[in-house]
C-alpha cells in the first residue's frame, strides 16, 4: 500500500438544494508526497480538504465514496474512531492565521493541547516539544511566545505558529488549505518556503489546496485540477507544466501571469473552454442521476 | 495611571448616581398621597397633635429644607430613624441586606448554571428537534415573570410535593449560633451543614423563581453566540485535532462567546435584585425587599429612602463588577 490517503469516488451535495459540490472525486496522496489541489474559488478544493479532516460544513453531505486513511475508511468508522485517526495521523494548516488561533487562549496550550489530550503525552514533554518545534519554524524566544496571546503577534508569526502546531505531533498527512492566501506577498514566499522545508525534513505527506499554479510549481510533486467539484486532470507537476492534457487545465495555465513576459495582457479562461467543461459536467450529472 | 483615572471617574459617576437617586426618592415619597403622620395618630387627633408630630419628624419644613437636613446627616453616616420601629435606619437596612444578598447571589448562581447548561446543550444539539425543545423552554422561562414562577413553585414543591419550605428564611425553632446576618455563608464556614440544609430548603424556591427568567435569557443569548463561535476557524481547527464536539464548545467557543452574555447578566442581575422585593414578600423571606414593602405600606419615609439608596448602591456595584470581569476575561482589553 503506497498511498497514505486515498479518496475514491467521493461525491457530496448541498443538503438543502441537492446540488452536487463534489463529483466522484478520486485522488491519492502517497506517503511523504506533496499533492496539489488546484481550481478556481468554489471548485470544491477546500471542501475535499475539509472532508478528509471530518469538518465539512453542516450544509454539505457526502452521498457516496470512500476516504481511506492508511487503508481505513473514515466515512465508515465510528465518530470516536474517526476523531482519533484524524487527530493522531493528520493536521491542518489553515488559511487565515488571524482567525485560526483562539483569541482567549495563550499560544502554548494551543500547540500542546493535542499532544496532551489526544496523544496522551506528559505535559512537560508536550511543552518541551512545542518550544522545540517553534524554534524549528524560526520563532525567536519560543518560551516567551508560548505565554503570549494571539493578538500580540503578527499575521506571519501566527502562520508560523500554526505550521509548527501542525507538525508538532509528527502527523503523516497535513492538509494545507490555501496557507498563504491571507498573507502579504512578501510573507507568502517565506511561509511557502517554510512549509516546503518542514515537509521535506519531516517526510510528511501534504495535500496542498491552492488556486495559485505558481505555488504548485514550487512545492508539489503531482496535482489534481478541479472544476465545479470534478477532477478534470490528475498528473505530475512536470507533465502538467510541460503539456496539460485537459483543455481547461491548459487554459488555466495560460491564464497564469508570468514575470518573464512583463507587459503582456492577462488571458482569462476562454468562454469556449468553460462551455466545454460545463457540458462535460452536465453529461456527468445526467449519468449520475440515471444510476442514482 | 490609566487605571487610577478610570477608577476615580467610576467613583465620581457612582456618587452622582446615588445623589440623583436620593433626590428623586426624597421628592417622590413626599409627593405621593398618604403621609406617615396620618398612619401614626389615632382617629380624633387634633390639628395641634398633627403639627406637633410633624415638627418632631421635621416634616413641617419645605421639601428642599428637609432634604438638606437629611443629606447633611447622611454625610455623617446618619440615615435617620425609622418612624415605625424607632430604630436607626442604617442598622435596620444593613441587618436585612445579607439575607437579600444571599438570596440574589444564590438565584444568580442558579440562573448561570441552568442557563449555561441549556445554552451548551442547545449548541451541542443544534439542528435537531431537541434544540427546538430547548428554545420553547427558553421562551416559556422568559415570558413568565418571577412572582408567577414563585406561585407555581409553591404549588409544585410546597403543596403537591412538599420538599421545600414555603416561608421564612430559617425554621424558627432552630438555635442559630451565628454572629452575622450572612446565615448561609456562616453556616458553611462553621461546618453546620444541618443549618445549611435548612437555609437552602427555605431559599430554594424563591431563588429559583428569581433565577428562571434570567436563566432563560442567558440560555438564549449564550446559545446564539455559541452557535456563531463554533463555526469559527479556531473551533474547526480544534475539531481536526480530534476533540469531540462538546470539548470544542466548552474549551474553544465558550470563553469567547461568554462576553456579550456577561454584560447582559450584569444588567439582568439588577432586575433580579429588584425582583426580590415581590418574591421575598411572596415567600415571607426576611430580606430587604420584604422590609421595603412594609416601609411603603407604613409610609416610613426615612426607611424607604435608606432602602432605595442601598438598592441603588447595589446596582452600581454590580455594574462595576461586570466591567471588571469583562476586562479580566478579555485579554485584548486587559493589555490595552
Amino acid at each position: 500500500m503506497s498511498a497514505f490517503l486515498e479518496i475514491r469516488n467521493l461525491s457530496a451535495r448541498l443538503r438543502d438544494t441537492g446540488e452536487r459540490v463534489l463529483r466522484s472525486v478520486s485522488l491519492e496522496v502517497p506517503v511523504g508526497a506533496v499533492q496539489g489541489l488546484v481550481g478556481e474559488s468554489g471548485a470544491g478544493k477546500s471542501m475535499i480538504g475539509r472532508a478528509v479532516l471530518g469538518v465539512l460544513p453542516k450544509a454539505v453531505e457526502i452521498v457516496e465514496g470512500e476516504i481511506l486513511l492508511e487503508g481505513r475508511d473514515l466515512l465508515k468508522a465510528k465518530p470516536s474512531e474517526r476523531r482519533r485517526l484524524i487527530g493522531t495521523r493528520t493536521a491542518l494548516i489553515p488559511q487565515d492565521p488571524l482567525t485560526a488561533l483562539n483569541p482567549s487562549r495563550r499560544i502554548g496550550p494551543q500547540i500542546t493541547d493535542r499532544l496532551v489530550d489526544i496523544l496522551g503525552w506528559e505535559k512537560a514533554r508536550a511543552t518541551a516539544r512545542a518550544a522545540e518545534i517553534l524554534a524549528e519554524v524560526d520563532i525567536p524566544q519560543p518560551e516567551r511566545v508560548m505565554r503570549l496571546y494571539p493578538h500580540e503577534l503578527s499575521g506571519g508569526m501566527r502562520q508560523r505558529i500554526l505550521i509548527a502546531s501542525a507538525f508538532a505531533a509528527e502527523p503523516k498527512l497535513i492538509v494545507a488549505d490555501e496557507p498563504t492566501t491571507a498573507l502579504d506577498v512578501t510573507v507568502q514566499k517565506q511561509i511557502l518556503h517554510l512549509i516546503s522545508q518542514m515537509q521535506a525534513r519531516h517526510g510528511t505527506a501534504l495535500l496542498f489546496v491552492t488556486h495559485d499554479l505558481g505555488v504548485v510549481a514550487k512545492i508539489c510533486d503531482s496535482l489534481s485540477v478541479l472544476y465545479a467539484g470534478k477532477v478534470v486532470e490528475e498528473t505530475t507537476v512536470q507533465k502538467f507544466f510541460a503539456a496539460p492534457q485537459h483543455p481547461y487545465s491548459a487554459a488555466l495555465l495560460a491564464a497564469t501571469p508570468r514575470h518573464t513576459d512583463a507587459g503582456a495582457s492577462l488571458e482569462p479562461v476562454p468562454r469556449a473552454v468553460l462551455d466545454a467543461v460545463s457540458a462535460e459536467i452536465a453529461a456527468d450529472d445526467a449519468s449520475w442521476r440515471r444510476h442514482g | 495611571m490609566q487605571f487610577a483615572r478610570v477608577a476615580c471617574l467610576r467613583l465620581l459617576t457612582t456618587l452622582i448616581t446615588l445623589i440623583g437617586v436620593a433626590v428623586i426618592v426624597f421628592i417622590v415619597v413626599r409627593v405621593v398621597p398618604g403621609n406617615p403622620i396620618a398612619m401614626m395618630l389615632p382617629p380624633g387627633a387634633t390639628d395641634a397633635d398633627i403639627e406637633r408630630l410633624k415638627a418632631l419628624y421635621g416634616l413641617d419644613k419645605s421639601i428642599p429644607q428637609q432634604f438638606l437636613i437629611w443629606f447633611a446627616n447622611v454625610l455623617h453616616g446618619d440615615f435617620g430613624t425609622s418612624i415605625t420601629t424607632r430604630q436607626p435606619v442604617l442598622g435596620l437596612v444593613l441587618g436585612r441586606l445579607p439575607a437579600t444578598l444571599e438570596l440574589s447571589i444564590m438565584a444568580l448562581v442558579m440562573a448561570v448554571l441552568l442557563g449555561g447548561t441549556l445554552a451548551v446543550l442547545g449548541t451541542r444539539l443544534r439542528r435537531t428537534r431537541a434544540e427546538a425543545g430547548i428554545d420553547i423552554a427558553n421562551g416559556i422561562g422568559m415570558s413568565v415573570p418571577d412572582f408567577l414562577w414563585g406561585l407555581l413553585l409553591i404549588v409544585l414543591f410546597g403543596v403537591l410535593w412538599p420538599v421545600f419550605q414555603i416561608s421564612g428564611r430559617v425554621t424558627p425553632r432552630l438555635e442559630l449560633p451565628f454572629t452575622s446576618q450572612f446565615y448561609l455563608f456562616e453556616s458553611i464556614l462553621r461546618l453546620r451543614f444541618d443549618l445549611t440544609r435548612d437555609l437552602i430548603g427555605h431559599m430554594f424556591m424563591p431563588a429559583l423563581a428569581l433565577a428562571l427568567p434570567l436563566a432563560a435569557i442567558i440560555a438564549q443569548l449564550l446559545k446564539q453566540s455559541l452557535k456563531e463561535t463554533v463555526n469559527l476557524d479556531y473551533a474547526v481547527l480544534a475539531r481536526t485535532k480530534g476533540y469531540p464536539e462538546t470539548s470544542v464548545i466548552l474549551a474553544e467557543a465558550l470563553p469567547n462567546a461568554v462576553l456579550p452574555t456577561l454584560t447582559l447578566i450584569g444588567v439582568q442581575f439588577t432586575f433580579l435584585i429588584g425582583g426580590t422585593v415581590i418574591v421575598e414578600r411572596l415567600f415571607s423571606y426576611e430580606g430587604l425587599g420584604n422590609m421595603a414593602i412594609d416601609a411603603v405600606i407604613n409610609r416610613d419615609l426615612p426607611l424607604i429612602q435608606g432602602i432605595v439608596i442601598l438598592f441603588a448602591l447595589l446596582f452600581t456595584l454590580v455594574n462595576l463588577a461586570v466591567d471588571m470581569t469583562y476586562a479580566f476575561l478579555n485579554p485584548r482589553l486587559r493589555h490595552a
